[in-house]
């Protein structure tokens, strides 16, 4: 599967402008055929521009789409063979679910109509609902239904767009395991566009963070999550800690970071700065805190930084600290409730430390605040 | 009413206060609101339409004076007098109101689905007709179709007026005074009650879902025969109720724009039974008759249409 390219999905510099507004600017990609890969980013970042163009709802301002060898950038949708799970599922009103998912197989004048749907039918586990109406169905089935009317023609391509948006948290998980399960059984290209990180984690093999119309990053969840690469994608992708540095030196496997007199080792996989003033990051769950006295607890290796506790919440799994450093800036600590350290109450005098290989360095001319959700950040100043 | 009963009662400085007894509504809610239009109805329908229905079983003339002899034989006689202008006008009324679906269509869709920013200009100007009167309107078309008129001479020209004189929709190689010109006066003055609630129904359809007809493989052509044009059905109804209904039964074209009696509509025999014969009995006879006739219709069209099953 993996070294058949014949069913590759190939975007080549693609651009879509409305009006002054550039919604997708010189995007490429390449999508492997059989591959779950995700669009990530907050709204307004071209994620679902771009979906629309591979489906031949918008035509691109410049650039080309290949699926395969074969050149679709000018083929009208109903030519392609891409079908979409839409937002909020659009799912015809006046027909019923069985009609729904008939309905790609009868405008092609496929045969045995009635035994493929009732397939489809059993695949999302909605057979016997096939005679009611979609608004006589609950979000979940409604979700399932159109990933049922899309599936049954087979194509080559199955875009998601934002298809879990409309559901609650506890449907989502479950509809997020079932969509996984569903790509694996029918081994469809799946692209999925979502805003949600998790999701985009949980689902894909391969994620595309996107910014403003541009790729951030591609890779795989695990990859960008551990390695970012810009303070967008450490932002978007989860809760992190950054602090001012400067590299003193970049021989060797190892960089070292200098930070207010503390010296940081990052490995040089993780150095994503050209120049030498960067910011240096790491996530609150790689970081451990003990107390000041403790100091000679933590491995020599180890990177570390000294503060004082502001705030403790106490969240059952974990423990979430807050720890001031002396310069000003705060640092999160997501601490596993294993031995749990009473002492460490706010104004406690704290050693914070992690391994040098959860360090990663970006360029400091990048905004600190990057990707962080608005509201998350209006909670943080809050607090 | 016992709405908050189940839940718990309220603590409040350490004691447990009683629930209050939630105060019912008022059962004759309902009916109060109902009341004004129910006794405007009362008033001025259901009364008149049993005046109606007795004065058409009356016997008499006005110098006699009118007696309730139940005489179901004013129906049959204006029925076999009448027929063909009854006929007539379900005729007129039914191709005026597919004229009009011709055009508002096209008319409805455009403003919904391509207007942009001057949708409301357009909306405006689909009703901007109803700022003159309806006199002066149709009195206006017979200027329009007049014999030496540039629409008149241009079909003459193309030689559309002989194709129409074949169906019979004109005579003697002109417009005015030919049912043609009824049809068109009908179809004119009725068809923003086509285009209104055609345009509202078109516009609250989701774009999206024909998308997804195009992106399930359906053709432009067949994405608005599947999608579009069922979920307009609703609109298509009340339209073509909205202009049949009053069509029928409206004389003031025939009047103006035909010539009587050849084009008279029944709208014309009952107005002339009314208001020149005065035979009460017969018009009213005529007026039930038609307000049946119509009720059968609409009612046969409606389950077939049907409505019912459409969100």
């Amino acid at each position: 599967m993996a070294d058949d390219t014949s069913g590759d999905l190939g975007i080549v510099r693609l651009t879509k402008a409305f009006g002054d507004t550039v919604a997708v600017d010189d995007l490429s990609l390449t999508i492997p055929q059989g591959s779950f890969f995700a669009l990530l980013g907050p709204s307004g970042c071209g994620k679902t521009t771009t979906l629309r163009m591979v489906a031949g709802l918008e035509r691109p301002t410049a650039g080309a789409i290949y699926l395969g060898a074969t050149d679709i950038t000018s083929t009208k949708p109903y030519r392609r063979p891409v079908n979409t799970v839409f937002q909020s599922y659009a799912l015809f009103p006046h027909l019923s679910v069985f009609e729904n998912v008939a309905f790609g197989l009868r405008r092609r004048g496929v045969k045995d109509v009635d035994a493929q749907v009732g397939q489809m039918l059993d695949l999302v586990e909605l057979s016997g609902y096939g005679g009611r109406r979609p608004n006589h169905l609950s979000g979940g089935q409604q979700q399932r239904v159109a990933v049922a009317r899309a599936l049954i023609n087979h194509p080559s391509l199955l875009l998601l767009d934002e298809p879990l948006g409309a559901l609650d948290l506890k449907l989502r998980r479950q509809m997020q395991l079932e969509l996984k399960r569903i790509q694996t059984e029918v081994g469809i290209t799946f692209v999925h566009v979502t805003h949600d990180q998790e999701e985009a984690m949980t689902m894909a093999d391969t994620v595309a963070v996107m910014n403003e119309g541009r790729v951030e990053q591609l890779g795989s969840p695990v990859e960008l999550y551990e390695n970012p690469m810009t303070t967008f994608v450490a932002n978007f992708l989860g809760r992190c800690n950054m602090v001012d540095g400067r590299v003193v030196d970049r021989a060797g496997d190892t960089a070292v970071v200098e930070v207010r007199g503390h010296r940081m080792a990052v490995p040089s996989a993780r150095m994503h700065a050209e120049r030498d003033e960067v910011h240096l990051g790491v996530r609150p769950e790689k970081v451990s805190i003990v107390l000041g006295a403790d100091a000679e607890q933590v491995p020599t290796s180890h990177n570390r930084l000294l503060g004082v506790v502001e705030d403790v919440s106490f969240l059952g799994v974990s423990t979430d600290y807050t720890v001031r450093l002396p310069w000003g800036p705060s640092f999160g600590v997501f601490a596993q409730n294993l031995d749990r350290d009473p002492r460490l109450v706010p104004a406690a005098e704290v050693v914070l430390h992690w391994a040098a290989e959860h360090t990663f360095a970006l360029d400091a001319t990048e905004p600190l605040e990057a990707g962080i959700d608005p509201d998350v950040r209006l909670g943080q100043v809050l607090r | 009413m016992s709405a908050l009963a189940h839940l718990p009662p309220t603590e409040s400085g350490g004691r447990t206060v009683p629930a209050a007894p939630v105060r019912p509504r008022s059962r004759w809610l309902p009916y109060l609101l109902l009341a004004p239009g129910l006794v405007w109805l009362a008033l001025f329908f259901v009364l008149p339409a049993l005046t109606l229905v007795s004065t058409s079983l009356q016997t008499g003339s006005l110098d006699t004076g009118y007696v309730q002899t139940f005489e179901f034989g004013n129906y049959t006689s204006a029925w076999g007098e009448y027929w063909p202008q009854f006929v007539r006008s379900l005729v007129y009324a039914g191709l005026a109101t597919l004229a009009a679906l011709a055009i508002a269509y096209p008319l409805a869709y455009t403003i919904a689905f391509k207007a942009g920013k001057y949708r409301n200009l357009l909306l405006v100007l689909v009703i901007a007709p109803f700022y003159t009167s309806f006199l002066l309107r149709t009195l206006a078309w017979k200027t329009i179709l007049a014999d030496n008129g540039i629409i008149v001479e241009t079909m003459q020209r193309l030689g559309i007026l002989d194709l129409l004189s074949v169906v019979g929709l004109t005579t003697d190689d002109r417009v005015l005074a030919t049912p043609l010109a009824v049809v068109t006066g009908l179809t004119y003055n009725f068809l923003p009650f086509m285009t209104l609630p055609l345009y509202a129904s078109l516009e609250r359809l989701d774009p999206r879902l024909v998308e997804a007809a195009e992106d399930l493989y359906a053709s432009p052509f067949t994405a608005f025969r599947r999608v579009t044009f069922p979920l307009s059905l609703p609109g298509v109804v009340a339209g073509t109720l909205l202009t049949f209904i009053p069509a029928a039964g409206d004389y003031i074209n025939a009047q103006l724009l035909g010539s009587l009696p050849s084009t008279a509509m029944i709208g014309n025999v009952i107005e002339a039974l009314f208001l020149r014969v005065l035979d009460y009995p017969r018009a009213a006879a005529l007026s039930v008759t038609l307000m049946v006739v119509i009720v059968v219709l609409v009612a046969g069209y409606v389950r077939r249409a049907g409505t019912e099953e459409l969100v």
